[in-house]
């Protein structure tokens, strides 16, 4: 492959790459902060203008799928970097089930946030429904927010399940250029778990015991 | 001593057939290549484009307020014209212009590398331009847009006409391009210097890119969440923007301030980072304080995130606030400052070169004072009030934009044209028309100035009868200003067919892409270069084929 | 298990423990500090993530100098745009108290 070739001659060993990829990633998940940075802004000034009415529009929030949705990142963020600790330790098999694993907690966030729009849906609080619910308009809005939010937030889960089973079926072949792969692959999943761990109180904690 | 790339005085000629324009003819060739050079390439071929539609709309602009009434132009007409000025200019072509082009270009062969870390990386930037750039295509055949550049909500998701969500798509898309090349220049930077440049050897040029590089990284991503928190409130009413429901309108401007004001750093620092290669290379002196200019990219870099609420004074931002970002806004004048004086105190008993790249730099020397001290009156909360939303605002940042950036595009072109063609210029037209554009955009922009202290508002195309003649000048300046840009696209294109062989130096300037044949081969370098000597290192090299020597 | 797996299995029973503490601080009646402990709380997790599954302890000055950046820059928006919010109406009320 010629572009391989090429990539070869312009760092002079592969150590160089590594260090220029995972020095690229991490550049690319500063500016994913910032992406995130401005939702949280968003999120601070609605506070800030109105204190009462986001607890009280926080509090018809789904705690408890938040909650599991939380448990469930962090547990799959301990297997994707146990994966690259077995990835570079030598035992490929293993890495591979930690990050299989992972994909199906990944999928497991995803249905229960489903679940969680589902009944949302039910009770009329989708963007635009016919058969809107709210008592305030600042509820309204919270609620239009949240969709926004978790819904960025999804997409970036979905993206980050596709690259760990991409990594999870290379996994099996230990070579120095797929271990930084999955080492950028897990990066990535490991920040879209630090969104989650801050939307937590910004979206479900915030009501919590209202 | 292997340092092959340093000896100047050896002249690396093409070896027939390896420079990187006859790597490939076709057009597959150019459109699938991951060679920074043919990249840098595709994107002045698209930049040239947008450019030229921008500059249709400002003409439009600038012809119908020659009379007062405003009688070329419908209000709605008048509205879109600006706006598509405005969008087009700004992130179709000011915004990518030195960076993709005259960037991509130099900076690997400046530090000595094959090409930028992740070459296909940066042939993706490309494409996504070009798809955001045919989303703005769309958008001009579609009739335009009536928001301004800046999106103001509630106008934005409330009450504008014509194509919004698909002009907020191209710019949210254009973004991406922008992120990935900042990315990779980043890491080529920090990876893919030669043996022996060290940080303290780099051309200040690659500092500045780094600069903006840090800015491309962390400003757009804030850009790109609140166009999407826009194009939602207008489709679905989200509502965070819309007071009806507790939103907050002026939340969008902070959040897109905190984009666009470092953006127009985006739009200077790269030209700051051609005029200090300009200004030593035609002084023939090393660089006067090189640590303070390099340093005064990054600390413009840093600064110009702590600004952003001066676009805000009399929005009904908290005046407390107001002050503290008046304070800040103030301070980012003194690295910018340093430069000037630096750049200033580099020609002074240099050996001068009147060529038209010195030309088009003190050009971007004096337009830029003129525009940052009237930034610094901007700046000034107490002033600000008075002049804000006129043309005072509107002269002062066309100074910064375009007499400083595109007056500094324009020079690096005509400073790096024999090295990326391989071809010289006609120099008697260059320095012509460097001087016109001097002139005409003073004629255009400075009775601005006085429009803008007498009251004129922006972005009104009818006005009171006394405004005429300082109106006309403007608009004749604007002629002169044209044929000031077209002047360049015939003499250099023609200088493709029959303009004489470049020289590998015909500068004498320091820099390692002298070291290369002109245009450079394939892979940059014949062998891999090796530093030993500091930046600007003058007196070693000489110039070869100075025209008035 | 090597050392370093357990460690990584530390960090992540603590993550887990930290979020059990704050869903349960949460329930309790402490007002304006509720949003205070909770945020600290994220903190303490997404350092945790940082630092042990991110392999800072690991990374060279480069690599934790980008990440810092990144948050560095996060906390300038999130300060200056908190001082438009926090101060608006600090002058009028002080003109008419």
């Amino acid at each position: 492959m010629p572009e391989q070739s090429r990539a070869e001659i312009q760092f002079h060993h592969i150590g160089r790459q590594r260090e220029a990829e995972r020095l690229g990633m991490l550049v690319f998940l500063a500016s994913e902060i910032m992406l995130f940075g401005g939702v949280f802004l968003a999120a601070l000034a609605l506070r800030m203008l109105h204190p009462q009415e986001y607890v009280a529009a926080a509090s018809h929030m789904k705690l408890w799928h938040g909650t599991a949705n939380t448990a469930i990142l962090l547990t799959s963020s301990l297997l994707v970097a146990l994966a690259v600790e077995w990835t570079r330790g030598g035992r490929p098999k293993w890495a591979a089930r930690c990050l299989w694993a992972a994909v199906a907690l990944g999928l497991t966030f995803l249905g229960v946030k489903a679940h969680e729009y589902y009944l949302d849906y039910r009770e009329g609080k989708l963007p635009g429904a016919a058969n809107a619910n709210f008592s305030t308009p600042f509820e309204q809005l919270f609620s239009n927010f949240y969709f926004s939010v978790t819904g960025l937030h999804a997409l970036h889960v979905t993206a980050g399940i596709i690259l760990l089973a991409l990594a999870a079926l290379r996994g099996e072949a230990r070579h120095d250029r797929h271990a930084v792969f999955i080492g950028n692959v897990a990066l990535y999943w490991h920040l879209v778990d630090v969104f989650w761990i801050f939307l937590y109180p910004t979206i479900y904690l915030a009501g919590a015991g209202e | 001593m292997t340092a092959a790339a340093v000896d100047t005085e050896r002249e690396p000629e093409e070896i027939e057939g390896t420079s990187y324009l006859r790597a490939g003819y076709s057009l597959r060739s150019w459109l699938l290549t991951t060679d920074h050079k043919r990249i840098a390439i595709l994107y002045l071929l698209s930049i040239t484009f947008f450019f030229a539609i921008a500059a249709v709309a400002a003409a439009l602009i600038r012809l119908d307020l020659i009379t007062p009434e405003g009688d070329l132009l419908s209000n709605e007409g008048y509205n879109r014209a600006f706006s598509i000025h405005g969008i087009m200019m700004v992130w179709f072509f000011l915004i990518p212009s030195i960076p993709n082009t005259i960037g991509n270009f130099m900076i690997p062969l400046m530090i000595g590398a094959r090409d930028l870390a992740f070459p296909r990386l940066n042939l993706l930037s490309w494409y996504i331009f070009i798809v955001a750039g045919i989303f703005a295509l769309f958008v001009v055949v579609a009739g335009g847009v009536d928001t301004g550049w800046t999106f103001y909500t509630p106008l934005t998701t409330m009450y504008a006409n014509g194509a919004v969500v698909a002009t907020v798509l191209a710019v949210f898309i254009s973004g991406f391009s922008t992120i990935l090349t900042g990315l990779n220049f980043i890491v080529t930077i920090h990876k893919l210097r030669a043996p022996g440049m060290t940080w303290s050897r780099l051309p200040l040029f690659v500092w500045s890119h780094y600069a903006v590089s840090i800015i491309f990284v962390l400003a757009t991503p804030v850009l790109a969440i609140t166009l999407l928190l826009v194009a939602a409130e207008r489709v679905f009413g989200i509502g965070v923007f819309d007071p009806s429901l507790g939103g907050d309108p002026l939340l969008f401007q902070h959040l897109f301030w905190f984009y666009s004001h470092p953006a127009v750093y985006i739009m200077v620092l790269p030209a700051m980072g051609v005029v200090s290669e300009l200004i030593t290379a035609g002084a023939h002196k090393k660089i006067f304080g090189y640590w303070f200019v390099a340093y005064a990219s990054i600390a413009i870099a840093v600064i110009g995130f702590l600004v952003w609420g001066h676009h805000m004074f009399v929005s009904g931002q908290s005046v407390l606030a107001s002050t503290a970002f008046s304070f800040l806004s103030i301070a980012v004048a003194v690295p910018s400052a340093i430069k000037v004086y630096n750049w200033t105190a580099t020609l002074y008993k240099g050996d001068v070169a009147l060529d038209a790249p010195l030309l088009y730099a003190m050009g971007f020397i004096g337009l830029f004072v003129a525009g940052g001290l009237t930034g610094l009156m901007l700046a000034m909360l107490a002033i600000d009030v008075h002049v804000h939303d006129t043309y005072f605002v509107v002269a002062h940042f066309h100074y910064i934009m375009v007499g400083g950036s595109v007056t500094a595009f324009f020079g690096a072109l005509h400073y790096w044209w024999p090295k990326i063609t391989g071809r010289l210029y006609n120099e008697v037209l260059g320095r012509i028309s460097a001087l016109l554009m001097i002139v005409g955009f003073n004629l255009t922009f400075f009775p601005q100035f006085m429009l803008g202290y007498e009251g004129m508002p922006r972005r009104y195309h009818v006005y009171p009868q006394e405004f005429q003649v300082l109106q006309v000048f403007s608009s004749a300046g604007a002629g002169m200003l044209a044929v000031a840009y077209l002047m360049p696209l015939t003499y250099l294109l023609w200088s493709l067919r029959s303009g004489a062989r470049a020289p590998a130096n015909p500068w004498g300037a320091t820099g390692l892409e002298w070291t290369t044949s002109s245009p450079p081969p394939k892979h940059n370098f014949t062998e891999q270069p090796v530093v030993v000597r500091g930046p600007y290192d003058y007196p070693l090299a000489h110039p070869r084929s100075r025209q008035d020597a | 298990m090597s050392a370093n797996v357990k460690r990584l299995v530390a960090a992540g029973l603590m993550l887990q423990i930290l979020l059990g503490l704050t869903l349960l601080v949460a329930f309790l009646p402490l007002g304006s500090l509720k949003p205070w402990i909770g945020y600290g709380i994220a903190s303490a997790k997404a350092a945790l993530v940082l630092w042990f599954f991110m392999e800072m302890r690991e990374e060279g000055g480069l690599v934790r100098l980008a990440t810092v950046a990144a948050f560095a820059w996060l906390a300038i928006m999130l300060t200056l745009g908190a001082a438009d919010y926090l101060s608006r109406g600090w002058v009028a009320a002080y003109l008419n108290p």
